[in-house]
């Protein structure tokens, strides 16, 4: 067996350990876990509550959206009916599109994401405990401010998709607008919160043992989730703030009349829209994997195959967006590229299928709750997906695009890809997060009516949509003929609600949180997350062996309850949990956790007030929530970083590792790198709004500023990136240098700021405004996403040199100096290809 | 709700919108794409089918044909194999038919400029050389047996054109022409409604393409190349004044009058129209009274404002005018 950090696999065979264990190290994990009491609770950071929490007020919006979705069938039940007015009806689809995709369906994957991985991977909590908080905050609070924007009639109404130019200045004044464009600016920023934490804790806190192959199938799923929101989300973040420069400041960019193109919006929504589709059924579907396993009582069939799937569901998906576009008129090879592409996707879902089916036939089938709600998921995903092959056509996508078709064909997709797998995976995970778990007897009818109510809805609406009714239509005619089709569809909503109805029954009857002393494994799964738990999770951290270790060693339950395993204690008297290598899952060090803080609240409560102030046009008390927000995200870090007296740690069997680590191998660093790749992906889908509008028209273009200004704005950057490198290089060379260090990161912030101010003055003195032309938008745009890395370059120097004044900085090296020097390394690299870019093409040619 | 005029039953309302429009076609772009639509449906019944059994044969299965399901090979057979085949025939169909229908429009083909505005259509006839020949508003007429191009752009935001029965739809975008075929076989009436959402009563926003035998089509835009005939009775005569008199003509504009607004629909033969407010309307006396005295009431927020301040009998005399517009 080979090594990739240099631990002895020797080693793990110490475990489980034999003798007994030391006296009161039990009760002082439970001290050092212990949550806040009374109000404090909400600054509680242990995933068992942000989890629940989190998946709770994803619930709770998916009740509102669909609440929204029932008065809509109303309406819609008979022709020319008055019960909501065209303007409600038109906020009332947008808002339940905006709510199911943005504040229903990613948020609760991430949130059982959140609640589940810690349990599975057998870590105490994710590597970033506050970021989580953040994350959950942060979209609780921006959430219902979105949501009552309804109450008072300025909900958005352009459509979850908002295409320009309906949703510019000139066809939208209103703020109605504003609240979609900066309430889900906002949500992405928690959901990108949310990836970071997944990722890296996927990747670096699994149990010792766990290699990637027998990492649970879910782990991989959310693995590829976090890549795909990391990789898909900055162009929806890019589109939405160009879309709100344009309507706030008139830039150009989807404004036909002035070089911009609304089709521009297009491809950056559907970049992020598509992949959205799979960054919400992957996860789902890696709860599928686990569930049929357990259901049928064995393992997965074909878990490589299902690993391969997942992985390639998320690399094609980049390359179907433009398949929402087949009728805007693109070139013929585009639209074959990207049906052949689409249709492509179906092969990976397919391997899924009949994985589960075929681990069904293997195994022996008890009829539970979860497994009928994962049958219902086989049934409706397959129909769902076979109508996601037909629109794949081209032609046949003509006639059906923007009907009923679809709309049948994106509830069966979304409610057999998400909403059924999460439904089996409440009745199935209840018992892990409950004193008891949910109604066997209620369950099946609960079932029962989803399912009969689901395609009494949406089975007609394909005939509806081949009748000819289009989409987003808040009343039709009578004479039309789609007065049958559509009532039935109205009654089977309601089936559909009674049966969701009925599920809020059974939970308020069964559903007792308990953290500690919860249900357990009713159905009898096999992983990790079904071992005796309290709220720092499990007693020890197993060493993992196999892909179910229940139910391959009978005994590890009563093994890791005992503390037989790694870290039964509390080994530095802090929260903590064991950093392990990405491949192997070799231990590597010790984290110390932060624990409950009211900080990330803070910040969370003033990011909101700073975005939904921004909305009212409430600008001074927006900018004074704003650096509120910046005060208390440095005042939650500003407790960050601190070393223990313990420089290494028994974590048990007489292995000792670090307690604090730098460099390339720490969380942080990790974290920092994925940070980078979401701006750099902005940065991309910046750069590639430039050359589109350059090839739709050059009429208003200009010539660049003179090349010198480049040869300054390259070398300043260069000297920028040159000092942060040397300043850890400096911090190395021990204590007496530590001072340099801090200057240096304090230059170089400096030093890549500068050109930021040459690069706007070098374009203004060529006479190019925002305003003029699709070049003057998007270069600008370019320099502003360059200004804000600057002023966070300049605020983390700011918190170097504070912690520095302090003797917060460890030597001879800290996490504290490696993270901003990296970070400004990277801006002055983005720095320079920016500003090349915009001068050299077409500049140059 | 004052649309509730155009409710009227007869036994063929019952059976309106059977058989759906798009299997249904009345001619060569949508025959093709309706054969390719049978086709996937069958196909995707079909794989429900296979997949349905194999959850049967899981689940209620005798252990032999389990076995045969419970394993790797199932899957490759299953998910991997199957679809390949399946979805490679139906991609080369696929892309030939796009090929085909999106073929590039010929120079000789019979040019029609449809611009979507909010929310109704604007008509041009074209010469051969790209002139307006004449003007007209939410109904298109064509030939029958013949392809028409249409060139289709927008006024304000992206809407969409699409007549199920005659093609499938194309975008009409801001700062773009978007080119599209259609070809009637015989001569009906086939309804069209915009297919992106534009904001308001998008809802509302329809059209009717009427073809005719190609000698009945030359007779009727050479009778539409005229001016229409001056009002006959005295009620018109007033209808007509109190038209311009009461600002109509600030925005419609009929042939041969002063009115000569551009921002609305071209009135010139309203009266001889199929439908009024874009599709929505059957065109008769009382659905003109209506729509000039609050079309608010009936197609909220679209840019006609509403006459409720004019007497009854005022709005009685326009709406005399405006049918004997033809």
């Amino acid at each position: 067996m080979t090594s990739e950090t240099g631990f002895d696999p020797e080693l793990y065979k110490r475990f489980p350990t034999s003798g007994p264990r030391p006296r009161g190290e039990l009760e002082e994990l439970e001290r050092v876990w212990r949550r806040p009491t009374g109000w404090r609770i909400i600054t509680v950071v242990n995933n068992n509550y942000i989890g629940t929490f989190y998946v709770a007020a994803s619930f709770l919006f998916f009740l509102l959206a669909g609440i929204l979705a029932l008065v809509m069938r109303v309406q819609l039940a008979a022709p020319l009916a008055d019960i909501l007015p065209q303007e409600t009806y038109n906020q009332f689809f947008t808002m339940h599109g905006t709510i199911m995709m943005f504040l229903f369906a990613v948020p609760a994957v991430e949130a059982l994401g959140i609640m589940l991985l810690p349990q599975m991977l057998s870590a105490r909590d994710l590597p970033f405990p506050r970021l989580s908080a953040f994350a959950f905050w942060a979209y609780l609070v921006g959430g219902l401010a979105f949501f009552c924007s309804l109450f008072v009639g300025l909900a958005p109404n352009g459509g979850w998709f908002m295409y320009p130019p309906l949703t510019s200045i000139a066809y939208s004044p209103g703020i109605n607008t504003d609240f979609w464009l900066l309430g889900i600016g906002f949500i992405e920023i928690s959901a990108i919160a949310g990836a970071i934490e997944i990722v890296v804790g996927v990747l670096r806190t699994r149990a010792p043992g766990m290699t990637l192959d027998k990492m649970p199938i879910f782990a991989w799923a959310m693995l590829v989730f976090g890549v795909m929101i990391i990789i898909a989300f900055p162009a929806v973040i890019l589109g939405t703030l160009l879309l709100e420069l344009e309507r706030a400041f008139n830039w150009p960019f989807f404004d036909p009349t002035r070089g911009g193109d609304p089709v521009l919006w297009q491809h950056l929504f559907w970049f992020f829209g598509h992949p959205e589709v799979y960054i919400i059924f992957l996860p789902a579907a890696g709860l599928v994997s686990m569930m049929v396993a357990t259901v049928a009582k064995t393992e997965l069939v074909g878990y490589r195959l299902v690993v391969l799937a997942l992985l390639s569901t998320g690399f094609i998906s980049f390359g179907v967006w433009a398949h929402h576009m087949f009728a805007t008129g693109m070139p013929k090879i585009s639209a074959g590229f990207f049906s052949a592409a689409s249709m492509a996707v179906s092969v990976p879902a397919g391997i899924q299928v009949f994985s589960w089916i075929a681990t069904l036939a293997v195994g022996k089938v008890k009829m539970t709750t979860p497994a009928l709600f994962l049958i219902g998921t086989l049934i409706i995903f397959t129909m769902g997906g076979l109508t996601g092959v037909m629109v794949a056509m081209v032609p046949f996508d003509w006639q059906v695009h923007d009907t009923y078709f679809i709309v049948a064909h994106l509830h069966y997709v979304l409610i057999g890809g998400m909403v059924f797998p999460m439904f089996a995976a409440f009745y199935y995970w209840t018992p892990m997060m409950s004193a008891r778990p949910l109604s066997e007897k209620l369950g099946k009818w609960v079932f029962g009516l989803m399912f009969t109510g689901m395609h009494v809805t949406f089975l007609p609406m394909h005939l509806t949509g081949f009748m000819g009714m289009p989409r987003r239509v808040y009343t039709y005619l009578p004479d039309r003929g789609w007065e049958v089709t559509n009532l039935i569809s109205t009654v089977g909503a309601f089936i559909l609600a009674s049966g969701i109805l009925l599920f809020c029954i059974d939970l308020m009857r069964n559903f007792r949180f308990a953290a500690t002393g919860n249900a357990g494994n009713t159905y009898g799964g096999g992983t990790l997350e079904w071992l005796p738990t309290e709220l720092y999770s499990t007693r020890s951290i197993p060493y993992v062996k196999s892909r179910q270790p229940l139910w391959d060693d009978p005994n590890l339950s009563k093994d890791v309850e005992e503390g037989r395993y790694f870290l039964p204690n509390s080994a530095t008297g802090n929260r903590e949990t064991i950093i392990t290598s990405p491949l192997r899952a070799e231990p590597q060090y010790l984290q110390i956790m932060p624990g409950p803080s009211i900080w990330p609240v803070l910040a969370a409560v003033f990011t909101a007030g700073l975005f939904l102030l921004l909305t009212v046009q409430a600008y001074s008390a927006s900018l004074v929530s704003g650096v509120l927000a910046i005060l208390c995200v440095l005042r939650w870090l500003w407790e960050t970083d601190r070393p223990v007296k313990e420089p290494s740690v028994d974590i048990g069997a007489g292995i000792n590792v670090p307690t604090y680590v730098t460099g390339t191998s720490t969380h942080g660093w990790w974290a920092m790198v994925v940070l980078m790749i979401v701006i750099g992906m902005i940065f991309l889908m910046a750069v590639f709004s430039y050359l589109y509008l350059y090839g739709r028209s050059t009429e208003l273009w200009i010539d660049p500023p003179a090349f010198t200004w480049l040869a300054g704005i390259v070398a300043l950057n260069g000297a920028g990136g040159a000092f942060a490198v040397w300043s850890r290089a400096a911090l190395r060379r021990g204590n007496g240098r530590k001072r340099v260090a801090i200057w240096l990161i304090i230059l170089s912030s400096l030093l890549v700021t500068i050109p930021v101010v040459m690069d706007y003055q070098s374009w203004q003195a060529a006479g190019l405004r925002a305003e003029m032309s699709g070049q003057g938008a998007t270069v600008n745009a370019i320099v502003a996403l360059q200004a804000c890395l600057a002023f966070i370059g300049l605020l983390m120097a700011a918190f170097v040199a504070a912690r520095g004044a302090r003797g917060y900085i460890a030597v001879p090296k800290s996490n504290i100096i490696d993270l901003p020097a990296i970070f400004l390394v990277f801006t002055a690299a983005l720095g320079m290809l920016g500003a090349a870019i915009v001068r050299l093409f077409p500049g140059a040619l | 709700m004052s649309l509730r005029i155009s409710t009227h039953s007869t036994t063929a309302e019952a059976l309106a919108g059977w058989p759906p429009p798009v299997f249904d076609p009345a001619g060569p772009y949508a025959g093709s794409i309706t054969t390719l639509s049978w086709a996937l449906l069958a196909m995707g019944a079909g794989v429900t089918a296979i997949v349905l059994a194999a959850i049967w044969i899981a689940l209620k299965g005798k252990p032999r044909t389990r076995a045969r399901l419970g394993g790797e090979k199932a899957i490759w057979i299953g998910g991997v194999f199957f679809p390949v085949v399946v979805l490679t025939a139906l991609l080369v169909w696929g892309l030939s038919l796009t090929s085909h229908i999106a073929e590039p429009v010929a120079r000789d083909d019979m040019r029609i400029r449809v611009t979507g505005e909010m929310w109704w259509w604007r008509v041009a006839y074209l010469d051969a050389d790209g002139r307006e020949v004449l003007r007209d508003a939410n109904e298109i007429h064509i030939p029958t047996g013949q392809a028409i191009a249409l060139e289709l752009k927008s006024a304000d935001v992206i809407h969409s054109f699409w007549v199920p029965r005659l093609s499938g739809k194309l975008d009409m975008i801001p700062g773009r022409t978007n080119l599209m075929r259609i070809q009637a076989d015989k001569p009906g009436v086939f309804s069209g409604q915009c297919a992106e959402y534009c904001g308001g009563p998008h809802a509302l926003m329809g059209f009717v393409v009427v073809a005719h035998e190609p000698e009945d089509f030359a007779r009727w835009i050479a009778a539409r190349r005229t001016q229409p005939v001056a009002p006959r009775t005295a009620e018109a005569q007033r209808g007509a004044e109190l038209f311009v008199s009461t600002g109509c003509a600030a925005c419609h504009r009929v042939a041969g009058t002063q009115a000569n607004g551009l921002a609305g629909p071209d009135l010139t033969h309203v009266g001889a129209r199929q439908t009024l407010g874009a599709g929505i309307l059957p065109n008769n006396r009382g659905a003109m009274i209506g729509w000039i005295g609050n079309s608010q009431a009936i197609k909220p927020d679209n840019r006609m404002p509403a006459y409720t301040v004019l007497p009854a009998e005022d709005l009685r005399a326009m709406a005399v005018y405006l049918e004997g517009l033809k």
